[in-house]
């Protein structure tokens, strides 16, 4: 019952972390005390703590290197923003007319995650991780080529492959909007997303992953990623439960991804590029694999960081990347590691992942 | 005509990720690590050419060479600094520090030469007879093929017949067992990303001076086409670097002039995906099954 | 006993192999038989002509020389590797097309020569892995926390821990798997095979590592698992007083074929078993 205990106060721990910092910077927020800047990190911090949570599932739990986790957020996000927009008449209530459109955005991001898990499931180690960037880059380019419109008459699309077409194809009925027009992306969105909505997505994506972490799914799914062999000979189907991870973590991106787009009146795809996936490939790994309030605690510190530099302009992203290069030779030195060993002596009790 | 044009302007562009991919699959198959940072040598590779021929008015050969040497340089000290230290750390710490000397050195190139984009003059351009250029054939397409042809051969020889070449197989194999042979290892790994800088420079002048734009992100693309051309070919192995990136050039011509400019990369990738199902370890690459 | 001679030196004579399970089983049917099991690497035949018949509750020795196919037989058993040829009845069910994950469902259980525990994880989380498929709460049930979760959690608390208990080992539960000591690796690894509840138990070299006396107690407890859980045991062992003393039946495999099989003190007295171990005496 210790290990059991100990692990429920980790979780109670990061539960209560995230809705303390939620409600410190919201008494802030209403105080006046946050400078626009700041106020307009909030929504996308949160977003991106759900992509480190839910890339975390893939990469430290799971133990596959994902190189394209922005394709899903892509994906949700635009799918969210055509959700919010089509039903902006049918659900004049903006909260659940969010709510909907981040259902939305999950629920495609996990089909394509589930399309995607198929052959990329099937590769090991670093070609699995090329074949993720490939579906990253894929995605992007898909949405590039997207045409979407709404008008009474409903949703039509244009795949706009030649690069000839343009909204006109779209032959939208009088007062029919264009959502998202190709390599632009979305315009004229209507921002829906606020920072509460953000603290509650990120709460669901913890207890998500946290939950099934403790549970038998989570178990295989780590036994899969110690050892392959030894999880098949204890009667665990691995793709199955390689396949579960992947599929949870696109539907949280997605989710995520729908509630970033939904804070930003236009949004291009390119938004969400390989880049975009590395970026929360550092948060999940400077925060620790399969530690997750490591990844709440680095995507956190690490997309304010850089925007928080902006006064160093030029030097901002230099400085990022040296820091990051300095980060990483530190928490690999062996010698470093031996003193900071003799001052917190070793637990010898087994950190269950989280 | 229009085919052949088309599929020699593939040939071309296929050759310049052969030459980066050669440099990516000798550093992952020795020190077996994904170097992102490889794509931001290529820029610097162009940038340096791009100095020594405007601002020191060097010959191109000259400015080529100078370009080889900095990359080279530049590889070793990478490598030292921010690899090295990590050899007994886990994998993903090492491709995090390749992703942040990436973002250094882009970042450093647009502190030191600026975003907007720089003109670059073609390095190895000649006059060619009319005959030749009404084939859409340019100079430096001949000089690019070329050139990565006899970088192709002159590493295999270097691989399968020096010193050198041996230890680097050997360390390939076995890192451990091949300092217990009393090979140096460290030294293997730096002239390996020695040699894979100094490609690197020659892909960078090579590409400047067919597509003659040059920024701080002109090597990202490339380097993540070239990955994926030596993992295509069969990551580590050099022949399969040379076809993976030929084909992959030759793909991402075709699908640019017959299916759709803003799906060339898409359907090039797409091509990968499909490749890896069919060869899980690429076209050359040897699947090496889990001992139980 | 009709057939004393029937091991000729250097011939595969076989064996009517009903004769080596103890008489306790013979009224019940077997819990494995293979028939002409057989595997190619390229062009080597890694084993072939394995047949082999296993009761019910019988404990059996898989013996022989290094590289002799011993481990490749546990694999292909699992189906870690498809047999090349052969047919594998467990209970009298064929397990041909069957993958690894759901012939431990139909009921062999194995640990591995060179140890493959889970690591990162705790002691009780690797037993718990092993409970996997006697839990039956989905996924979602998990994340919801519904009260189903919460009763199957704690039944597979105490279970793991009450198996945990046949090596003494309960006060370990929270400790990570993989910095326990080896000799308590080979015995975990043991009680996650016990975990899936399997009627045929494998074990590649359980001894391998430990000390005499660590030894002889693994002899106890192996007896003590077949005893409590009424199942049939195979193994794979080099020490040959771990062999002698608690197998039932032996086997011994020379160059992916079965030289010998018999009781312990037919397979000792064995010209063709001591050549192949010995070499050929001048």
């Amino acid at each position: 019952m210790k290990n059991l205990k100990k692990t429920t106060k980790v979780d109670f721990a990061t539960y209560i972390g995230v809705t303390l910092a939620f409600l410190i910077v919201s008494v802030l927020q209403g105080r006046d005390m946050l400078t626009n800047a700041m106020a307009s990190w909030l929504v996308p911090v949160c977003c991106f703590i759900v992509m480190a949570v839910s890339l975390n599932l893939v990469v430290g739990i799971s133990g596959e290197l994902s190189l394209g986790h922005a394709g899903f957020m892509s994906i949700g996000a635009f799918s969210g923003i055509v959700a919010s927009m089509s039903l902006s008449e049918a659900i004049p209530l903006a909260p659940l007319r969010l709510a909907v459109a981040m259902v939305v955005g999950a629920a495609c991001a996990a089909v394509a995650g589930f399309l995607i898990g198929i052959p990329v499931l099937r590769l090991r180690g670093d070609y699995l991780a090329i074949v993720t960037l490939a579906f990253g880059q894929i995605i992007k380019d898909l949405i590039t080529c997207l045409l979407v419109g709404y008008d009474k008459r409903g949703l039509h699309f244009v795949f706009n492959l030649d690069g000839l077409r343009s909204v006109n194809d779209l032959h939208l009925e009088e007062g029919g909007v264009a959502i998202i027009k190709g390599a632009q992306g979305a315009v004229g969105v209507t921002k829906l997303a606020s920072f509460p909505a953000g603290y509650i997505l990120v709460m669901i994506a913890l207890v998500v992953v946290l939950n099934m972490i403790r549970s038998r799914t989570g178990r295989a799914i780590m036994a899969c990623r110690d050892n392959r062999i030894a999880a098949e000979s204890v009667g665990i189907n691995v793709t199955k439960y390689k396949m579960i991870a992947f599929v949870v973590s696109a539907a949280l991106a997605g989710a995520a991804g729908a509630l970033f787009g939904l804070s930003y009146s236009g949004l291009a795809s390119s938004r969400f590029d390989f880049n975009t996936s590395i970026m929360v490939l550092v948060y999940v790994v400077l925060g620790g694999l399969g530690n997750i309030w490591g990844s709440v605690i680095g995507a956190a510190v690490l997309y304010i960081l850089p925007e928080a530099l902006r006064e160093f302009a030029d030097y901002r992203m230099l400085i990022y990347a040296i820091v990051l290069i300095l980060v990483m030779l530190a928490t690999n030195n062996d010698q470093l590691k031996a003193l900071v060993g003799r001052i917190i002596p070793r637990r010898k009790e087994a950190e269950t992942n989280g | 005509m229009v085919f052949f044009s088309y599929l020699i302007s593939g040939i071309s562009l296929g050759s310049v990720y052969a030459i980066i991919a050669l440099g990516y699959t000798m550093v992952y198959g020795i020190a077996k690590m994904l170097n992102f940072a490889h794509g931001d040598v290529i820029m610097v590779g162009g940038y340096i050419c791009y100095c020594a021929m405007t601002y020191l008015g060097l010959p191109a050969i000259a400015s080529i060479l100078l370009s080889m040497v900095v990359c080279t340089v530049l590889g070793v000290v990478i490598e030292g600094l921010a690899y090295r230290p990590l050899r007994q750390a886990g994998s993903l710490a090492v491709l995090i520090t390749a992703i942040g000397v990436s973002y250094f050195l882009q970042n450093a190139a647009q502190l030191i030469w600026g975003v907007t984009p720089k003109i670059f003059t073609s390095a190895v351009s000649f006059p060619l007879p009319q005959g030749l250029t009404d084939l859409g054939i340019s100079s430096e397409a001949i000089v690019t093929v070329v050139s990565c042809v006899v970088i192709m051969i002159a590493l295999t020889l270097f691989v399968n017949h020096t010193r050198m070449g041996k230890a680097m197989r050997a360390c390939s194999e076995d890192k451990g067992a091949a300092q217990l042979m009393g090979i140096n290892v460290n030294r293997t790994i730096s002239v390996t990303f020695a040699i894979g800088s100094a490609l690197a420079a020659i892909a960078g002048v090579l590409l400047c001076s067919s597509y003659t734009t040059l920024m701080p992100t002109t090597g990202s693309m490339p380097g993540i086409k070239a990955f994926t051309a030596a993992v295509f070919g069969g990551i580590g192995s050099i022949p399969g670097a040379f076809i993976g990136g030929l084909l992959l050039g030759i793909i991402e011509a075709m699908a640019k002039a017959y299916i759709s400019t803003n799906l060339a990369n898409a359907i090039v990738f797409a091509v990968l995906i499909v490749v890896l199902l069919v060869r899980p370890s690429g076209l050359l690459g040897k699947y090496v099954p889990e001992k139980v | 006993m009709a057939e004393q001679k029937r091991f000729e030196k250097g011939k595969m004579v076989p064996v009517p192999s009903h004769s080596i399970i103890p008489e306790r089983d013979l009224d019940k049917s077997p819990i494995l038989e293979c028939s002409h099991l057989g595997i190619d690497f390229g062009g080597l035949r890694a084993v072939d002509e394995f047949n082999i018949t296993i009761g019910r509750t019988e404990i059996a020795g898989l013996i022989g020389p290094n590289g002799a196919g011993k481990t490749t037989v546990f694999n292909l058993l699992t189906k870690v590797y498809q047999p090349t040829r052969g047919t594998i009845l467990l209970d009298g069910l064929d397990t041909a097309g069957k993958i690894t994950a759901q012939i431990n469902r139909m009921g062999i259980a194995r640990t591995f020569q060179n140890i493959r525990l889970f690591s990162n994880l705790s002691v009780e989380d690797n037993v718990k892995i092993g409970l996997h498929n006697q839990e039956k709460y989905s996924a979602l049930t998990g994340v919801l926390r519904l009260p189903k979760y919460w009763r199957q959690e704690k039944a597979a608390h105490e279970r793991a821990l009450e198996l945990l208990s046949i090596f003494d080992m309960q006060d370990l539960a929270s400790h990570q798997a993989g910095s326990l000591p080896y000799g308590a690796q080979r015995r975990l690894e043991i009680v996650r095979a016990l975990a899936t509840n399997p009627s045929l138990l494998l074990l590649d070299e359980p001894a391998a590592g430990m000390n005499p006396s660590e030894t002889a107690e693994l002899m106890e407890n192996i007896v003590k698992i077949r005893d409590t859980f009424q199942i049939a045991v195979l193994l794979i062992e080099h020490d040959m007083s771990l062999v002698m003393g608690i197998c039932e039946g032996i086997c011994v495999l020379n160059f992916g074929r079965i030289i010998a099989k018999g009781t312990a003190e037919e397979i000792q007295a064995n010209p063709a078993v001591i050549e192949a171990y010995l070499g050929k005496q001048q």
